[in-house]
């Protein structure tokens, strides 16, 4: 299978490992990423809050791109995907004269794409090392579901492909009610204040519900919380200490990938302890 | 609970703020042209308020803006911290059941707020983190993490940050981030970083 891929700025820098892992797990299940040649910046939240025109026109112009491949767009930050689907809807109907671009492209998130009857199959197939006793909760966060007229998400209160990718390696993913709960991502900078609450209530939740670690599908998300911990846990002198995964490094653990050690060496709050503990390290 | 009393000495209690506020007769139909949404439809049923995570933290609830906006309570809503508290979650414009794009609203606010130069003490950092955001795209196309920063800490009040500790910890985390290979220190630009300046140049930023 191939498709066209737009990993993003963060997964150059913050998000090494959800790029890392991303490209390991698909080139294992045989899923051949067209990387778009020169693509740009999404303009994410800075653009839409401060400027109408560059929050259409960034994103089109990675369309434009797309449109000349002529493959399914996927996108592993939830960010990028978000504001590159509101320029699918927006310029099917108004295009830009800015691009020849004709409306023909299908942006797609990493983790639905995964969670596609065919590619899950072979994630199942796939798996050499299951996930056995780890007990995971499933964190989407905003833009990969909301807002659904834009994301078409069927499940947008309580999304489920995540849930079920874990499933497929082994993990037992918990019920909890933060799956779509938000981070505070972009205001992580700005009010870190604001953001130390939100991740606290979030890592309260999980681990309420019996997680032990989080899982994610979008950079954001994972640095905000897995660089926030510390902090938190100054902060209120608790131990706020829980692994947060990308969901594409778990599946790569699952499948037995060599790369897999080198991921989880970028975290801040090392997710070893726990892996050890549970043999799959 | 030593947050939650943090919150609401400036947050809520405005509510109850007794001016009277300069009405703006051509408010209402100014925000629906410029966004698009029907504002007028809101009926209070605060759905957005109450699903709204980052509330504690805004001087006004989202219906209330929404209440101001119809009303004309101009100069109130676009010197309001709500426009810029709002995390962009979207889980209000998810929720409406008048279909208002309330974040899509918001959205429209803060951008007239900052054509009018207009930004509350208490979130005057945001626009200068989204400012400093665009700016790297800017200068290649993509945004590079850690040009951003400087040119956000560069905008920004530094000797409060480091009075306060906050500079120092987010040193700490840089240097943490860096050692794991997580932190670009080169900007990529992009080859045609050209057509980005001229979609910067349109955008009349």
């Amino acid at each position: 299978m191939r498709v066209s891929y737009y990993p993003g700025c963060s997964l150059e820098g913050t998000a090494r490992e959800y790029g890392e892992s991303t490209e390991a797990v698909c080139k294992a299940l045989g899923i051949e990423l067209e990387e778009l040649e020169d693509w740009n910046c999404c303009g994410a939240t800075s653009a839409h809050s401060t400027n109408d025109f560059l929050s259409l026109a960034l994103p089109a112009r990675n369309l434009a791109l797309a449109e000349v491949i002529g493959l399914d767009l996927v996108v592993p930050c939830a960010a990028c995907y978000q504001r590159l689907k509101v320029a699918e809807k927006k310029l099917a109907d108004n295009p830009l004269p800015e691009f020849s671009y004709q409306g023909k492209v299908k942006v797609k998130h990493l983790v639905d794409f995964c969670a596609q009857e065919e590619v899950l199959r072979q994630v199942k197939e796939g798996v050499k090392k299951p996930l056995a006793g780890l007990k995971v909760a499933c964190y989407y966060g905003c833009l990969v579901v909301r807002p659904p007229k834009i994301t078409d998400a069927a499940n947008y209160e309580d999304p489920q492909n995540m849930d079920e990718l874990m499933k497929a390696v082994g993990a037992e993913s918990v019920n909890w009610s933060y799956k779509t709960d938000c981070c505070g991502g972009s205001l992580v900078l700005s009010r870190p204040d604001v953001v130390r609450k939100l991740i606290g209530k979030l890592l309260d939740m999980a681990r309420e519900a019996g997680a032990e670690c989080l899982v994610t599908c979008c950079p954001m998300c994972q640095s905000n919380l897995d660089t926030g911990e510390r902090g938190l846990a100054r902060e209120t002198g608790r131990d706020y200490r829980m692994p947060v995964f990308y969901f594409t490094e778990l599946l790569g653990l699952a499948l037995g990938l060599p790369g897999a050690e080198g991921w989880l060496k970028r975290h801040l709050v090392s997710p070893r302890e726990l892996l050890s503990a549970k043999g799959l390290l | 609970m030593a947050l939650n009393s943090k919150f609401s000495k400036e947050g809520v209690s405005s509510l109850t703020r007794q001016t009277v506020p300069i009405i703006s007769p051509h408010f209402l139909r100014e925000v629906e042209a410029v966004s698009g949404e029907k504002v007028s439809l809101c009926y209070q049923c605060r759905k957005c308020s109450s699903g709204c995570p980052v509330s504690f933290a805004m001087d006004y609830l989202p219906d209330v803006i929404l209440r101001m906006v119809q009303l004309g309570f101009r100069d109130r809503v676009l010197n309001s911290s709500t426009i810029w508290i709002c995390a962009s979650c979207e889980t209000c414009t998810t929720r409406c059941p008048n279909e208002i794009d309330i974040a899509g609203v918001i959205d429209t606010l803060r951008r007239m707020a900052l054509s009018e130069g207009r930004v509350a003490p208490a979130v005057k950092d945001i626009p200068k983190f989204h400012q400093a955001f665009l700016s790297s795209i800017k200068a290649g196309g993509r945004v590079n993490e850690v040009g951003m920063l400087r040119r956000y800490l560069l905008k920004t009040n530094l000797w409060a940050k480091l009075r306060s500790g906050e500079l120092l910890e987010q040193a700490k985390l840089g240097w943490g981030m860096f050692r794991r290979g997580k932190l670009k220190i080169w900007p990529h630009r992009i080859r045609q970083a050209g057509e980005i300046k001229k979609l910067f140049a349109k955008s009349g930023r």
